[in-house]
């Protein structure tokens, strides 16, 4: 009998182009995804040297890090880029993708969205892939059971040049998330709880697999949310094995095959899960029955805590550089340790980014405030992942609960989770986020933020102070 | 890719664990279609004062580092995105090596394609070095990459890890893609057998 393998043995293995000792793997990549922010120079690098895309037919771009999110015209999304250097950087991606022959979901197009939005909502995304894109959030996909990870540009270029990448097998990590979740604690919540356990190095050198009945349970969208943090606790890449839930999703999506061809891609995913008794590098597990709504308090997602504790003091942690650590993010953040985060006022809410902007949190945040209203200091915004989640969002009148609730209801893009393209906070200000990184000046210079779930989001919108999404009524 | 075989340089402290790459280089500073004019964003939010002007008491900054090549940072160097705006910035100020006990995967990845070498010494190495920081500024660190050798000021030899290919790459001053772009035959042969 045959070693058992784990979800991630198999994708590799089926990816191995080439496998020699004291060299890295030449991977075969399936898809690479492509924004324009991390683009530019792979494409000058390939006019450079006079080389075309090896598969344009397997390369994606969408525009979405540095464009506003401004409604200004609610018909066509049409969006107005006064940032020249933005436009500027817009239009290169478009000409690229042009001389390229690569297709576009650009400004005009009524698909385009977060690059990790779109490509699961396209059917892009399947189970067993390999794929990639200059984004460290791309460990989204995982949620298919696929093996995609964040590159940096010169890889970016690699993948373009030869559809394949030099990799170094990382190590494996089973993540057993046990029990049922209790009511308003979500996918975002697992996770940022995951991180603050093992810290963001944690899972450095390894890919994350998701599971145990709380995963299993989970809808695509929030296993997208999962997926999406595990670079934040140092894994590149995270994976959930392909289920009912999966094909489920997925059939009848624009780049979903049909017919025999589905049914034979179904038959090849159910073989994809990880064999009984596969052997993992790490294994960790976590109950869930007892968890509380997470959020952060520090620079960085590990520095996470359940909503209903106290900040940590300095003066109690035992290691001199984890007090330093503390200590600098608490100046940072103007926090004393030893107090609740609970009654923190806070400026703006940001519902939005790869990780908290699909359909399902659209819905769960707008039943949360429906009857409620922003608070009066407080300004609240809330950015589709994609202009199909807007779309279906506004078919169910989900933009009118959130603008009749004092909330600003804007188009697709990053917006404030990288406060590149005019979404920022300014200086001082406090916020409740939706997204994926709460680092020094992330959300703008001076900015500070706490990465909580919508429903932690929504719930301190509507008191504009930190809330436990427990303690909200909601008839 | 300029080679890197030995380099002998004083060594600029960052104490500060889990630097990440927003750190590093601000996303505003991302825009750009080139690698030019990177080097403004480096460090940023903590090179600058609220007025703009340099901050005295940043390390980079300090007149005495000025030609510092080395520099030496906390456990976790380099987290989150996956910018490659980070080493383009570090290496268009002119560090060519970075000291740490560990550092994020991505920027791991992205610093060895650009001729920035990722030293990984332990704790204690990292710690002595700190302190000889806090006291003497014109202290040298020596590297001899084809030894895979750390020399430090006190002349104690500490040996680093490095994968053989990312070694050689380095030493010779080579281009990952031109390695990829010989194994087309092979790329080639892979699609034809899996229909991709």
């Amino acid at each position: 009998m045959s070693k058992p393998q784990t979800l991630f043995d198999k994708i590799w293995q089926s990816h191995i182009v080439i496998s020699e000792k004291d060299a890295p793997s030449v991977l075969y990549i399936d898809l690479q995804l492509v924004h324009e922010v991390t683009s530019p120079q792979a494409f000058s690098g390939l006019r450079q040297r006079g080389l075309k895309v090896r598969r344009p037919d397997r390369t994606f771009a969408t525009m979405d890090h540095s464009l506003p999110t401004e409604l200004v015209s609610k018909s066509s999304g049409i969006i107005a880029i006064k940032d020249q250097i933005a436009a500027k950087q817009l239009d290169q991606l478009a000409a690229n993708c042009s001389d390229f022959g690569i297709s576009l979901y650009g400004l005009d197009n009524p698909y385009r969205g977060i690059v990790h939005v779109i490509g699961p909502e396209l059917g892009l995304t399947q189970p067993g892939m390999t794929i990639v894109c200059g984004d460290s959030h791309t460990s989204t996909h995982g949620a298919f059971g696929a093996l995609a990870f964040g590159i940096g540009t010169s890889e970016v270029e690699h993948v373009l040049a030869t559809q394949s990448l030099l990799q170094y097998r990382p190590k494996t990590y089973k993540v057993n998330f046990e029990g049922d979740l209790p009511a308003r604690v979500t996918a975002k919540d697992m996770i940022l709880a995951l991180i603050a356990k093992i810290g963001v190095g944690g899972g450095t050198g390894h890919v994350f697999e998701f599971m145990g009945t709380a995963v299993s349970q989970l809808s695509m969208e929030a296993r997208m949310t999962l997926c999406n943090m595990s670079i934040e606790g140092g894994a590149r890449a995270g994976l959930v094995a392909p289920d009912e839930t999966t094909f489920e999703y997925l059939k009848g999506r624009k780049f979903a095959s049909q017919g025999d061809a589905w049914d034979e891609a179904v038959a090849y995913w159910r073989t994809l899960p990880s064999d009984e008794g596969a052997v993992y590098d790490k294994e960790i597990s976590i109950a869930v029955n007892e968890m509380e709504p997470m959020i952060t308090y520090g620079t960085h997602p590990g520095m996470g805590m359940g909503i209903s504790q106290n900040i940590p003091a300095p003066a109690d942690e035992s290691d001199i550089n984890e007090r330093a650590s503390l200590q600098k993010a608490l100046d940072y953040m103007e926090l004393e340790g030893g107090r609740p985060l609970i009654g923190q006022k806070v400026d703006v809410v940001f519902l939005g980014s790869c990780t908290n902007s699909r359909l399902s949190d659209l819905r769960q945040a707008a039943s949360f405030i429906d009857g409620h209203t922003v608070a009066a200091d407080t300004r609240m915004m809330v950015v589709p992942g994609s202009e199909d989640v807007r779309r279906q969002a506004e078919a169910e009148g989900l933009d009118k609960i959130f603008t009749a609730a004092g909330a600003e209801w804007r188009t697709a893009g990053c917006s404030m989770c990288i406060a590149m393209n005019g979404d920022q906070l300014q200086p001082g200000q406090y916020a409740v986020s939706t997204s994926n990184r709460n680092f020094e000046g992330r959300q703008g210079a001076g900015g500070r933020t706490f990465l909580a779930s919508p429903l932690t989001a929504v719930a301190t919108a509507v008191n504009g102070v930190v809330t436990d999404p427990r303690t909200m009524s909601n008839e | 890719m300029n080679p890197f075989t030995t380099l002998t340089s004083t060594f600029m402290p960052l104490p500060h664990r889990d630097v990440d790459t927003d750190q590093i280089i601000p996303a505003v500073y991302l825009k750009v279609i080139d690698k030019d004019g990177l080097v403004d964003g480096l460090f940023s939010r903590w090179r600058y004062l609220p007025d703009g002007s340099p901050d005295p008491d940043f390390v980079i900054n300090k007149p005495e580092y000025q030609s510092a090549e080395i520099l030496l940072a906390g456990d976790n160097f380099g987290c989150g995105s996956s910018r490659e705006h980070a080493p383009w910035a570090l290496t268009g100020w002119g560090i060519r090596a970075i000291v740490s006990t560990s550092f994020a995967d991505i920027f791991r990845n992205n610093a060895l394609k650009n001729g920035l070498l990722p030293i990984v010494v332990d704790e204690e190495t990292q710690q002595q070095l700190f302190s000889i920081a806090d006291e003497e500024t014109d202290a040298e660190l020596r590297i001899d990459l084809e030894a895979q050798q750390l020399i430090l000021p006190d002349g104690r030899s500490v040996h680093f890890p490095i994968d053989p290919f990312s070694k050689q790459c380095m030493l010779d001053g080579y281009d990952q893609l031109g390695y990829l772009l010989n194994q087309g035959e092979a790329i080639a042969a892979y699609e034809a057998q899996t229909g991709k």
